[in-house]
């Protein structure tokens, strides 16, 4: 059965995207027929930090509106088999995006893919709400700051209400935290909300947590999802969440600072 | 935190991390966040404030916003609280 999940988060720069594109690459790699949809109509980024910004020709709008086909609009990602890209519209207007024809979309997909994940635009707008009403599953991307906890609070209301599974009763959307920039060394020093702090307020199920990495940003700087990195915290980390998607158990990493040497705890220093 | 962190909290006093603040901030916002959702929700409140409007003004003279219909969640249970403002005059005569 094919799964639709949406990547949200309400607030924007928390790693929607970033998550995107390591999440759907994981779900790919482990041999899942997968497609990630940019629904940022406007304001592309996804074909950026998939590397795959100058093979876009076509995009959902044109999709859409019955300009191309589906097949004209996928983009194959160079990374890795079973994964394909389709764009945004960089120049549209969002109101394009109706329901129904995404919708449409997505059903057509479904033909053809296992997996097909939703990277959503911030806020809770059109562009968000239609990347969401079709979720059968939903990543939460949570940072460990009192605004992202916040909008993540908003968001699964709007989720556990609004979207097509509430609103026509079905099971409702399975939601998971997933925390990103994660800074155990700041959670010990009572400088930044924990895991479970953010787990006890938003009350859903944790899927995983991505720590603070500068690896991020050279993934993004090369067009490479951070998933592929070598020798990388970030890159381990989003493995074992879609290790965990997929219904393996993964212990938690990444949650507590490394022990420091008994100078440089005495010291400081970090 | 290094010990001499440590040290210079303990001996300000100022042992309230900021992380605990926050939390505490999340939890009170939230719970009334959620609160605000889960009144409005049932769209038949309106409707149900309109007809009851309706009733009671065969009665008496009441203003449209002498009448609120509120739904709170106390734990376990919902309750329908109805809160109607009778004009002055009547109630005295």
């Amino acid at each position: 059965m094919p799964k639709v999940i949406v990547v949200t988060s309400g607030k924007g720069g928390v790693g929607k995207t970033t998550t995107s594109a390591s999440f759907s690459s994981g779900l790919a790699l482990r041999g899942n027929k997968t497609v990630v949809i940019d629904f940022d109509v406007g304001l592309r980024n996804l074909d950026l930090i998939m590397g795959c910004e100058r093979r876009v020709v076509y995009d959902i709008i044109n999709v859409i509106n019955g300009e191309v086909t589906l097949k004209q609009a996928l983009i194959k990602d160079k990374h890795c088999d079973n994964l394909y890209v389709l764009p945004a519209s960089q120049t549209r207007d969002k109101d394009a995006l109706n329901l129904e024809a995404v919708g449409r979309i997505l059903e057509e997909l479904k033909e053809s893919f296992d997996c097909i994940v939703c990277d959503s635009p911030a806020g809770i707008e059109h562009g968000a709400f239609s990347a969401m009403y079709y979720a059968d599953e939903a990543l939460v991307v949570t940072n460990p700051e009192v605004s992202s906890v916040r909008d993540s609070d908003r968001i699964l209301g709007i989720l556990a209400a609004k979207s097509k599974r509430a609103v026509e009763g079905q099971e409702p959307v399975k939601e998971h935290l997933l925390v990103t920039r994660y800074d155990p060394k700041r959670v010990a020093a009572g400088e930044m909300l924990s895991v479970d702090d953010i787990q006890e307020i938003l009350r859903i199920p944790l899927i995983g947590v991505i720590p603070e990495s500068e690896s991020v940003l050279q993934a993004s700087n090369s067009g490479t999802p951070a998933i592929h990195l070598e020798k990388s915290d970030v890159a381990e980390a989003y493995r074992d969440v879609v290790a965990r998607f997929m219904g393996e158990d993964v212990p938690m990493r990444f949650t507590t600072a490394e022990k420091a040497g008994f100078l440089k705890r005495l010291f400081g220093g970090r | 935190m290094s010990l001499i962190d440590n040290l210079l909290d303990y001996l300000r006093g100022d042992t309230k991390k900021t992380a605990v603040v926050a939390k505490e901030r999340l939890q009170i916002i939230l719970a009334h966040e959620r609160a605000g959702r889960n009144a409005s929700s049932p769209d038949y409140l309106p409707a149900l404030q309109e007809e009851l409007l309706a009733v009671i003004a065969k009665y008496i003279h009441v203003d449209r916003d002498m009448i609120k219909v509120q739904l709170e969640k106390h734990g376990e249970y919902e309750v329908l609280e109805l809160n109607i403002m009778l004009p002055e005059d009547k109630r005295a005569s």
